[in-house]
């Protein structure tokens, strides 16, 4: 379904996705018209969900981001069910997974300071349903946050 | 620090949904003038609140059936330094994220894969191979939702 001019396409869009029609056509080395209509089909297709803008949280004041890593008491049927309802009503959550693994849940939180994430972490977080164990791992730097797909 | 009225809060929405949109779309769907919405955009990019464009694709409908999350602790701090490290790891194209951590690893790694043995593969050829790498945990991805955050 792929061809190499499309995985082109997608290498160069996906490295810079700010790049207007045209000069994207011209880095992956199509005409424009062909460049537009490929995109298209891409984006009909699915494999395109789209291009986002992406916040800089500290530039709005938050200057803290903690991984919540969260292990559920399974033994409630509805412990996952319960459990992400109430966690998406937290407004300071910015990601939340869930995996195969040691751990069952991730949340991604980021706060003011230390002091507000203290208090978001005892009134919000703790008040989760279902929770057996929490463990937290505090951000330093992010190295490398471009998430390309090697396609 | 940058102050957002509730007008920039719908504009960076709108704009987390689709950057593309042009100043003109965004007006109209908020009642502000071509040039009001512009100057407001102009604003969150310059200020550095909107850092830059994401290209959102489908992993699955490109063929990585499998996303992993990895801890990983460095076995041999100070002698191999974390510099190494982090040069080898980032240049490792099927590595999404790296981010730098504390507690329990001192990396977190966002891996794809197309299935689990090409996973491994990874693993075992590209990761385990890093210098200075020492446990590593895996967490395979089964679901995964991002929020808006606190611009609501």
């Amino acid at each position: 379904m792929l061809d190499d001019s499309d995985r082109r396409l997608l290498r160069q869009y996906q490295h810079a996705p700010d790049l207007g029609p045209a000069e994207l056509a011209e880095r992956a080395g199509l005409a424009p018209a062909t460049c537009a209509r490929r995109l298209e089909r891409l984006r009909a297709a699915g494999i395109i969900r789209g291009n986002r803008a992406v916040i800089d949280w500290r530039a709005l004041g938050y200057e803290v981001e903690v991984s919540l890593r969260i292990t559920l008491d399974k033994t409630h049927s509805r412990a996952f069910d319960e459990f992400l309802d109430r966690a998406r009503e937290i407004p300071e959550v910015l990601e939340i997974q869930t995996f195969l693994g040691r751990v069952d849940l991730r949340l991604s939180v980021i706060a003011r300071d230390m002091a507000h994430y203290q208090q978001i972490y005892r009134s919000a977080i703790l008040t989760l349903p279902h929770i057996a164990d929490i463990e937290a791992l505090m951000h330093v730097a992010r190295i490398k946050s471009n998430e390309t797909l090697p396609v | 620090m940058i102050e957002l009225d509730t007008t920039d809060r719908l504009i960076l929405r709108a704009l987390i949904e689709d950057a593309t949109q042009s100043a003109s779309a965004i007006g109209r769907r908020l009642g502000l003038s071509q040039p009001a919405a512009w100057r407001r955009i102009r604003r969150l990019y310059e200020t550095g609140v909107i850092k830059g464009r994401r290209l959102d694709l489908d992993p699955e409908k490109l063929g990585f059936g499998v996303t992993v999350f990895l801890g990983v602790k460095l076995a041999t701090k100070g002698r191999v330094s974390l510099e190494d490290f982090e040069r080898a790891v980032t240049a490792i194209p099927e590595v999404q994220t790296v981010e730098h951590i504390l507690g329990l690893y001192d990396y977190r790694l966002r891996v794809v894969a197309r299935d689990i043995p090409d996973f491994e593969r990874v693993l075992r050829r590209r990761i385990m191979t890093l210098p200075g790498v020492g446990d590593v945990e895996a967490n395979v991805l089964l679901s995964e939702e991002r929020r808006p955050g606190p611009i609501g």
